[in-house]
């Protein structure tokens, strides 16, 4: 039969020499692989102490963006839930009452907006889809729950801390992912 | 009467008792880690390094933990055997260390100590006696669980243990026949006057380690342990400290088994390319001692170590191999050894020099 590829072996059925069958020669030379290996570099990671770096691409938990005075970015307009090819995005719009200027950034905000995490594929289409920098996908794992319902994510969840109030937690949620967005 | 006791000479031994079980106890104990530290760096992992720095409080954690759990004995296990089972694992293990010179004698308060046990002119047949005994604590165990799997490890665990205390024991009478004595201490005075046992007898010595190991229960001849044909083994019933007592027998049968390695063919604690007696005028016997002690115990670090590395490079056997290997391969070729050793002495006897 013609190979495929050429890279097909043939299976050696040879019997085996008498050095294969003293066992010996072999197994000084697993003994020395693995002697080779206490030279190596580990590519084990000090975990608590160190963390492994994100790679760049790396798409974690969503996050609702605020702006520099901590109003919300985000205008319910439902592209991100149209973009969702899991459709794990639901929202309520509602509209801004006077006085509520400084909570949100137009006049139309979301009044429930929620991401189910167990449908949701983490491909960063809402990301892309959303024309007010309002969700971004962060360095954070999505954690694990005892529960169906734990996995859906209402607003608490979502939003990022403050960042007039809390500037420390509004940084590390934002990470370092947001700023390569607004750097392009 | 007791008068002619002589009281000191008690209180002498009684001393190095303590410290030599205590001693191989401590070695045991950090042998654990040691075992988890050198597994992490052959497989590139880290190994235990949270208790202490290096994690070198790891075992007392683990020592604890065994304390602290919940102690289980079956319903329907024979319960003064199963209590019994670990006991003889561990008592077997620790006694056989009696018989082992650990040094040369010291001078300590105007009197002369032997750094050995008990200097018994059969030592080594002691010794194969105690570890014979070792195998009816997995035995025991074994049976009293009330378990089949238990049953059939221990089972196992016994046949595969004496089939390789045949193989062992005539590599072993070749060594017997070059030094002519069964006492451990003149195994070693006979090595530091010539040379190494190892030098005159590499296949007894082959064939010997690999017998230590199976007696051991170390891999690759852990079949007594087999998890996924027989879940766990001997020992699955065990808990807390019980269990404990098994995990901590075996590494004090492999302790012992490097020492008697070191001792019988590699000079014990004799130090290697050193003219004793004039090393002995420039430092005074106890100094000359306490190096000789120091050096046995390298000599055993670096046989633990080769217990550990063996672990981690060759996967377990099938049993039907590790018996073809016990039977077929290692009693022929130890016969074989006895015989060719036997011929070289006779002909050397009868001045006939080469």
């Amino acid at each position: 039969m013609q190979a495929l590829t050429n890279r097909a072996k043939q299976v050696d059925r040879k019997p085996m020499s008498f050095s294969e069958r003293a066992y010996l020669p072999a197994i000084l030379k697993g003994m020395a692989i693995t002697f080779g290996h206490m030279f190596k570099k580990r590519p084990t990671v000090n975990y608590p102490e160190k963390t492994r770096p994100f790679s760049p691409v790396f798409r974690g938990l969503h996050i609702l963006n605020r702006d520099e005075e901590g109003r919300e970015n985000c205008t319910a307009c439902g592209l991100c839930a149209v973009a969702c090819p899991a459709e794990a995005i639901t929202m309520e719009a509602a509209e801004r009452k006077t006085g509520e200027e400084n909570l949100y950034r137009e006049e139309k905000y979301a009044a429930k907006y929620e991401i189910n995490m167990l449908r949701c594929i983490f491909c960063g289409l809402c990301e892309e889809a959303c024309p007010k920098d309002a969700i971004y996908l962060s360095e954070t794992f999505a954690p694990a729950n005892y529960q169906r319902k734990g996995f859906i994510y209402a607003k608490d969840d979502l939003l990022i801390p403050d960042p007039k109030t809390n500037p420390d937690e509004y940084a590390k949620a934002k990470g370092n992912r947001v700023k390569r967005e607004n750097s392009k | 009467m007791f008068l002619l006791i002589d009281w000191i000479f008690l209180i002498e031994k009684l001393v190095l008792i303590i410290v030599v079980v205590s001693a191989s106890l401590v070695i045991a104990m950090y042998s654990t880690w040691a075992e988890r530290k050198v597994a992490a760096i052959m497989q590139d992992r880290r190994g235990p390094n949270r208790a202490g720095p290096f994690g070198l409080l790891q075992p007392l954690a683990d020592g604890g933990k065994l304390f602290f759990k919940e102690e289980i004995i079956p319903n329907l296990s024979t319960g003064f055997l199963f209590v019994l089972g670990p006991c003889l694992a561990m008592l077997t293990a620790t006694m056989t260390s009696a018989v082992i010179p650990w040094g040369n004698t010291i001078h300590l308060f105007g009197r002369d100590i032997q750094l050995q046990v008990a200097d018994v002119n059969v030592g080594i047949l002691y010794v194969f006696g105690v570890l014979s005994l070792g195998v009816y604590g997995i035995m025991i165990g074994g049976w009293a669980s009330n378990n089949k799997f238990s049953l059939m490890s221990a089972m196992r665990a016994a046949s595969q243990i004496i089939s390789y205390e045949l193989a062992m024991g005539i590599s072993l009478i070749a060594l017997l026949m070059i030094t002519g004595t069964l006492s451990l201490k003149s195994i070693v005075n006979f090595q530091m006057d010539g040379i190494w046992n190892i030098v005159k007898q590499p296949l007894g010595f082959l064939i010997f380690l690999i017998c230590a190991f199976a007696e051991c229960n170390r891999t690759p001849f852990d079949l007594a342990e087999a998890e996924n044909e027989l879940n766990f083994g001997y020992h699955q019933e065990y808990s807390s400290m019980k269990l404990g007592f098994y995990l901590f027998a075996e590494y004090i049968n492999m302790f012992i088994s490097s020492v008697i390695m070191a001792t019988l063919f590699f000079g014990g604690y004799d130090i290697p390319f050193v003219n004793d007696a004039h090393l002995m005028e420039k430092i005074g016997g106890n100094w000359m001692a306490a190096l000789h002690v120091g050096c046995l115990f390298i000599k055993v670090v670096c046989f633990l170590f080769f217990f550990m590395w063996v672990r981690w490079t060759i996967p377990r056997f099938r049993y039907d191999q590790l018996m073809n290997l016990g039977w077929k391969t290692l009693i022929p070729l130890a016969l074989f050894n006895m015989l060719v050793t036997g011929a070289v002495v006779l002909l050397h006897q009868n001045h006939w020099h080469f």
